[in-house]
């Protein structure tokens, strides 16, 4: 596989354009929310992720809204796919590990087990002008849970 | 060449195989990205350079680093009279005098020290002579909605602070600026024009003449912003007849960390200051200093002499190719692009089809997204722009956050382009749309 087609994984293709998770739901009574807009200026890409956690520490849902290219569209839709019944240790525990597989410029061999479809985002490591898109969604994502309340 | 009004004549355009040679002199050019050759369609960004620009500049370095204006020894005094010829130089290739030519260093800095100078004037400083910079409640600058960011926040920042207001000719859904409003919108309030003279994003050409005859007709200033006029086309400022325009010279070929602004010499000379400090006062005592004329009162502190030697050095090799040879080279790529990309299933141009324009041309892939499109030509060596390109508001106006562009330079093929056609055909394909 060339370096765009490690890229453009047809797992991120296809989630670019499923978008699991979007567009935003409305809130459920008795759980907690969170919200958070981010916004990359250098591309213009920008996302609304929308969370909810119940009384115990575990996410019910996101959803979102968005408007920007593949990788970040993609990230969202798997993110949104995974996030449910994770817990907020579990999450930023998956963020981390995302986080250095981001960085790691393409020497890095993903545990499927814990990144499940997001996995696939190893080939964008190797484009240091794409890791933002691809975390976008998950800055959001932990942006918006630790703003979540009643 | 000197004599046009930045519209190009019907000169005959770079012949393929003049393009051929000119392109060697382009080392970056030779090279290969991502195992082929580079296709660099993303001069208006920032120009690639020939070989003679950064010899130039280590030709200087080598044999006559000194700081300008001061110091009585040998180096000094050939450092002073590179940076002046450097000067009269670049004025000459868009028709200033040379004391009409302040060196900033892009410009941006340009257009914020026209902003600043005036802000300055509205306080007080320069006297009455400064009077006619004095903006205040009630007082009027009028811009477009398709400039570059650059040309925008400096008049949004001096309306905050002089309390003047900012109003804009807004544009068609197509990108065409509405003429039809400049009566409209310039009236007795209006003390600045600041406009485009090529879209950096559309590259279209802008009918200046509309709008210095607006403005003469109720005594306003008028900026032109050449960054993407002054690299490609033949300009002249007298002809043009505008009293200000800024430019960079790291789109024409030169050096990154040098630009001009261009100024009529009664305006500068009546200026306030914009940056303060040493080379640019005669007399200072601890309460006040008296400052020089212009262009030194705006050259605060130690120049960019090695830039400035790189600019003249870009300008004398575009100078002897000939700007309206240039400017007819690109319009047949221009229109190569236009036409070729408009041709395309599934790809939208954007910009007035019937407008003059320079070799630049934004466009949508639909369905994907301008940065997986960008990606995608880069693996094909083949180097765009993709974003809001610093013009967030013109981009709303044509109902989309962001656009690819391509823009050429003299050192661009006919292939170059066929290459660019070629790839775009099969991009949504890849992405599977």
């Amino acid at each position: 596989m060339n370096e765009l087609d490690q890229l453009y994984q047809q797992v991120i293709l296809d989630h670019s354009k499923r978008r699991i998770g979007s567009p935003l739901v409305e809130l459920t009574e008795g759980l907690l929310h969170g919200e958070s807009h981010q916004h990359n200026p250098i591309c213009g890409d920008q996302i609304r992720v929308r969370v909810e956690l119940d009384d115990q520490d575990h996410f019910t849902s996101m959803s979102w809204e968005g408007d920007g290219c593949s990788i970040s569209m993609a990230s969202a839709s798997v993110l949104a796919e995974m996030l449910p019944e994770l817990t907020k240790e579990e999450f930023l525990g998956k963020r981390d590990y995302f986080r250095e597989m981001m960085r790691s410029k393409g020497n890095f061999e993903p545990d499927e087990d814990v990144l499940e479809d997001a996995a696939a985002f190893v080939g964008v490591s190797k484009f240091p002008a794409r890791v933002k898109c691809a975390m976008l969604a998950w800055v959001a994502a932990e942006v918006a849970m630790h703003e979540a309340h009643k | 060449m000197h004599t046009m009004t930045g519209q190009p004549e019907a000169l005959e355009a770079l012949t393929a195989g003049e393009v051929e040679r000119i392109k060697a002199d382009f080392e970056i050019l030779e090279h290969q990205v991502n195992g082929v050759d580079v296709v660099y369609l993303d001069s208006g960004a920032t120009s690639q350079k020939p070989r003679c620009v950064y010899e130039a500049e280590q030709h200087y370095y080598e044999n006559a680093n000194a700081a300008v204006h001061r110091g009585a020894h040998s180096l000094a005094v050939e450092a002073t009279e590179i940076y002046e010829q450097a000067r009269e130089t670049v004025a000459e290739f868009i028709g200033a005098r040379t004391n009409e030519l302040v060196w900033t260093a892009n410009a941006t800095e340009a257009l914020n020290l026209i902003s600043y100078s005036m802000s300055n004037a509205s306080l007080g400083r320069g006297g009455e002579a400064a009077a006619r910079f004095r903006l205040g409640p009630g007082d009027e600058i009028l811009t477009t909605e398709l400039e570059h960011h650059a040309n925008l926040i400096p008049w949004q920042e001096l309306a905050f602070r002089t309390g003047a207001t900012l109003r804009y000719v807004p544009i068609t859904e197509d990108g065409a600026l509405r003429y039809d409003l400049l009566d409209e919108l310039v009236t007795e309030r209006t003390k600045l024009v600041a406009f485009t003279h090529v879209s950096n994003v559309l590259g279209t050409i802008t009918d200046t003449q509309k709008f210095v005859d607006a403005a003469r007709k109720v005594g306003a200033l008028t900026v032109l912003d050449g960054c993407q006029s002054v690299p490609h086309l033949p300009v002249d400022v007298k002809a043009l007849d505008v009293d200000f325009m800024a430019f960079s010279g790291h789109k024409m070929l030169g050096p990154t960390g040098i630009g001009a602004l261009y100024g009529r010499e009664e305006l500068l000379n009546a200026m306030p200051p914009f940056l303060t400090g040493g080379s640019m006062i005669t007399v200072v005592d601890m309460e006040h200093a008296e400052y020089m004329p212009s262009p030194q009162r705006f050259e605060a502190g130690t120049q960019r002499i090695a830039q400035t030697h790189g600019l003249a050095t870009a300008v004398a090799y575009l100078d002897e190719i000939g700007m309206g040879r240039v400017a007819a080279w690109e319009e047949h790529l221009g229109a190569m692009l236009y036409e070729g990309i408009s041709k395309i299933d599934g790809v939208r141009v954007f910009g007035p089809a019937d407008a003059q324009r320079i070799g630049t041309v934004p466009f949508e892939v639909i369905g994907v997204h301008p940065h997986d499109v960008g990606q995608y030509l880069d693996s094909r060596g083949i180097a765009v722009r993709v974003g809001h390109h610093c013009a967030q508001p013109l981009h709303r106006a044509l109902g989309v956050n962001s656009t690819t562009r391509a823009s050429t330079y003299l050192y661009n093929t006919e292939a170059d382009i066929k290459a660019l056609l070629e790839a775009l055909g099969s991009v949504r394909e890849y992405f599977g749309v």
